[in-house]
């Protein structure tokens, strides 16, 4: 038996423990996840914007009315949480899936321009035509998909789709990003700054209707297409020949990626503004716990994490200047940018 | 004459057009900036007729409403060429130090550090002055160069034109979410400053953009003195290395003078992103690859392309008008589109 046949044969062996070590990194950075979101969570419910005394949120969760604190509890810290964490499962998610497809841990939807595109859409939708409830989930959702579309039209003619697409959407979220500032400059002042507050991201106007607004959006994209988003996305990744040659339809199963992609971080778009950098970090991070490929679900519970994390930061840190979360994520997101940068450029991927 | 320089000499001009075609070129541009100033002074909400702009520049009569409304547009065209000759020759730079195609003082984010440091300091100290902003822009500008430059030293093959511009994407990202929170915090900064965080020529006055001319003009010698390393850049870093040229220095010298320029300009007119990418690539079809031909013709491109901006701004929409800022990015992204689609099969992305 010659050498060659020998390494051959120990390849699926060794692949094997490798992979299994994997899941077991990956089990054991969801149970971290887990834990520090649960503790944060219940922190926050103690320690918001102002302390809660502790007898009476226990009553209030045990189900007995307490005025003043069930209120806080009921309709501000709770929904916050929810619609916080959902919103973070939603961009991490998405964030992930445009990493992993298109092999790029720099092309998450806030870079390359799908975010954009939902945000000036709610924002034109909230400055011109006044919009203001669950409408300008639907609109977000059909900016970010018309941005994708456009971007997918303009970089299909090449062979590779990757680093053309990314570069599209670049110009493509320069140009949106002017417009959103020239509709800004025609508003009021008033809703001027309130379109910026909600540009920033911020989960302030949180409500029980907008949380379940979210979880019914997300969770039909999330339960209906995205198992199936996630076991085509492994055959793409070996190559579009390939994908085709295993048997799958590589237009349609692309198309439903990127609408998946796409409504799992234009709908969290609608409700709390664009959260700086949940997207674009999530994955990265799981890469780093796992030590492997970008995890998808493990990223969704990362955004989630992040979130709840950066909510509890703005609540206690900055209490009295009232600061939108999007600005946590964002300032602590910055010094992570740069390590994903410096990371990606290290490992040779990144374009 | 050192062989050196032979060899340069020769390689640029086998490359390029002849001289003639260079001259021709640079002729063109001067008779399209006269044209692009009158425009600018003459059309608007109002247009005005052309005895009217002559008798405001010779002999100024604040009772004609004609001669007053050309007299308010001046601060903005001395603007435009002020703000466009930097921005024109900061890409060219940009372009040439870091041998990359898809430089630009907006797409590395230069122009994003240069705002935030200027929003800060005025939401610190209020009513802050010119000169004074105009330093903080210079080191924001100044951080964010030194951070490109931290993220592609690292790594085997550097950084590849993509790393770069996505990475000066994700950090102008970055950047502006800090910027947008302090503005949000301080109501009336966000007022001051809600249009010049566009990109917007119509706030500043004669003075203001008088006074960037020295520091735009020292910044522009600099960027000026690195053309012949930008040329030999141009052949290959090692190639320019063993021509004897000091990259470091003519790196260290050029970047300072690509941030005076952004800088200033960003603390003058706001951010104005995508000048410095199409500027240097439109003279480059005019008068070739030298960079000695590229950067001064930058210089006279960068106004006019910024003065039809802001001319055609004023006019979609009357009485309102579109920002420069906005212009130019409307107009600069499909440019930025068609170069990825035809012309840039040769750079290596």
């Amino acid at each position: 038996m010659s050498a060659i046949e020998r390494s051959t044969q120990q390849e699926p062996i060794r692949h094997k423990g490798a992979a299994a070590r994997r899941a077991s990194r990956v089990r054991t950075a969801a149970l971290w996840m887990v834990l520090v979101l649960l503790a944060t969570a219940a922190a926050y419910i103690f320690w918001g914007r102002d302390r809660l005394p502790a007898i009476e949120v226990l009553q209030v969760l045990g189900g007995e009315s307490v005025p003043g604190t069930g209120f806080i509890l009921m309709e501000d810290r709770l929904p916050r949480l929810v619609v916080g964490a959902l919103a973070g499962a939603g961009l991490g998610l998405s964030g992930a899936l445009f990493q992993r497809w298109l092999g790029n841990p720099l092309a998450s939807p806030d870079v390359i321009g799908v975010g954009f595109g939902a945000s000036a859409a709610a924002i034109a939708a909230m400055i011109v035509f006044g919009v203001n409830d669950w409408k300008l989930n639907a609109f977000a959702l059909a900016g970010g998909l018309a941005v994708a579309a456009v971007i997918y039209w303009l970089s299909a003619s090449g062979q590779r789709t990757g680093s053309r697409l990314i570069l599209a959407g670049l110009a493509i979220g320069a140009v949106l990003q002017a417009l959103i500032q020239f509709l800004l400059t025609q508003a009021e002042v008033n809703t001027a700054s309130d379109a910026m507050r909600w540009l920033t991201g911020s989960l302030s106007a949180s409500t029980w209707e907008r949380a379940a607004v979210l979880g019914v959006g997300l969770g039909a994209v999330g339960v209906l297409a995205l198992p199936v988003v996630l076991s085509q996305l492994k055959l793409l990744e070996l190559g579009e020949d390939a994908a085709a040659a295993l048997g799958l339809h590589v237009g349609r199963a692309r198309m439903l990626l990127v609408f998946a992609a796409v409504a799992l971080g234009a709908i969290p778009i609608a409700v709390t503004g664009p959260l700086a950098f949940v997207a674009f970090l999530a994955g990265p991070i799981t890469a780093a716990l796992s030590r492997g490929a970008i995890h998808v679900p493990l990223a969704g519970l990362t955004g989630a994490t992040l979130v709840v994390v950066a909510n509890f930061f703005a609540a206690n840190l900055f209490a009295q200047i009232n600061l939108p979360v999007g600005v946590i994520t964002g300032a602590f997101g910055a010094p992570f940018l740069i390590w994903v940068l410096v990371r990606a450029n290290s490992t040779g991927n990144g374009g | 004459m050192t062989a050196t320089e032979s060899t340069l000499r020769a390689a640029a001009e086998r490359s390029g057009p002849g001289l003639r075609r260079k001259l021709g070129a640079v002729a063109l541009l001067v008779l399209l900036l006269a044209a692009a100033l009158l425009a600018s002074l003459l059309l608007g909400a109002r247009s005005v007729g052309l005895d009217s702009v002559l008798a405001a520049l010779a002999d100024f009569d604040p009772m004609d409403g004609g001669q007053v409304v050309v007299q308010s547009r001046l601060a903005r065209t001395a603007g435009a060429v002020v703000v466009g000759a930097a921005l024109g020759l900061a890409g060219a730079g940009l372009q040439g130090l870091t041998r990359n195609p898809l430089a630009d003082t907006g797409i590395l984010g230069l122009n994003a550090g240069s705002s935030l440091a200027v929003v800060v300091v005025a939401a610190l100290l209020g009513a802050a002055s010119l000169p004074l902003l105009m330093a903080a822009a210079f080191l924001g500008a100044a951080l964010v160069m030194a951070l490109v430059y931290l993220v592609a030293s690292v790594g085997r093959e550097g950084a590849t034109p993509i790393k770069l511009a996505l990475g000066g994407a994700a950090l102008a990202v970055g950047i502006g979410s800090i910027t947008n929170t302090i503005l949000m915090i301080s109501k009336s900064t966000f007022d001051e400053f809600r249009r010049w965080q566009i990109g917007s020529l119509s706030a500043g006055s004669m003075e203001t953009y008088l006074l960037a001319v020295p520091v735009i003009a020292a910044g522009a010698l600099l960027v000026l003195s690195t053309a012949r390393a930008c040329n030999a850049v141009a052949m290959g870093e090692d190639t320019a290395l063993a021509l004897g040229f000091n990259l470091k220095r003519s790196r260290l010298l050029g970047s300072i003078g690509v941030v005076l320029l952004a800088g200033t300009a960003t603390a003058v007119a706001g951010p104005i992103a995508f000048v410095g990418l199409m500027i240097p690539h439109a003279v480059r079809l005019l008068v070739g690859g030298d960079y000695r031909w590229i950067m001064p013709a930058s210089l006279l491109a960068g106004p006019v392309l910024l003065l039809l901006a802001d001319t055609a701004g004023r006019l979609v929409l009357p009485p309102s008008e579109i920002q420069v800022g906005v212009m130019c990015a409307m107009l600069g992204g499909p440019i930025f589109i068609i170069m990825m689609r035809s012309g840039m099969k040769s750079v290596k992305l």
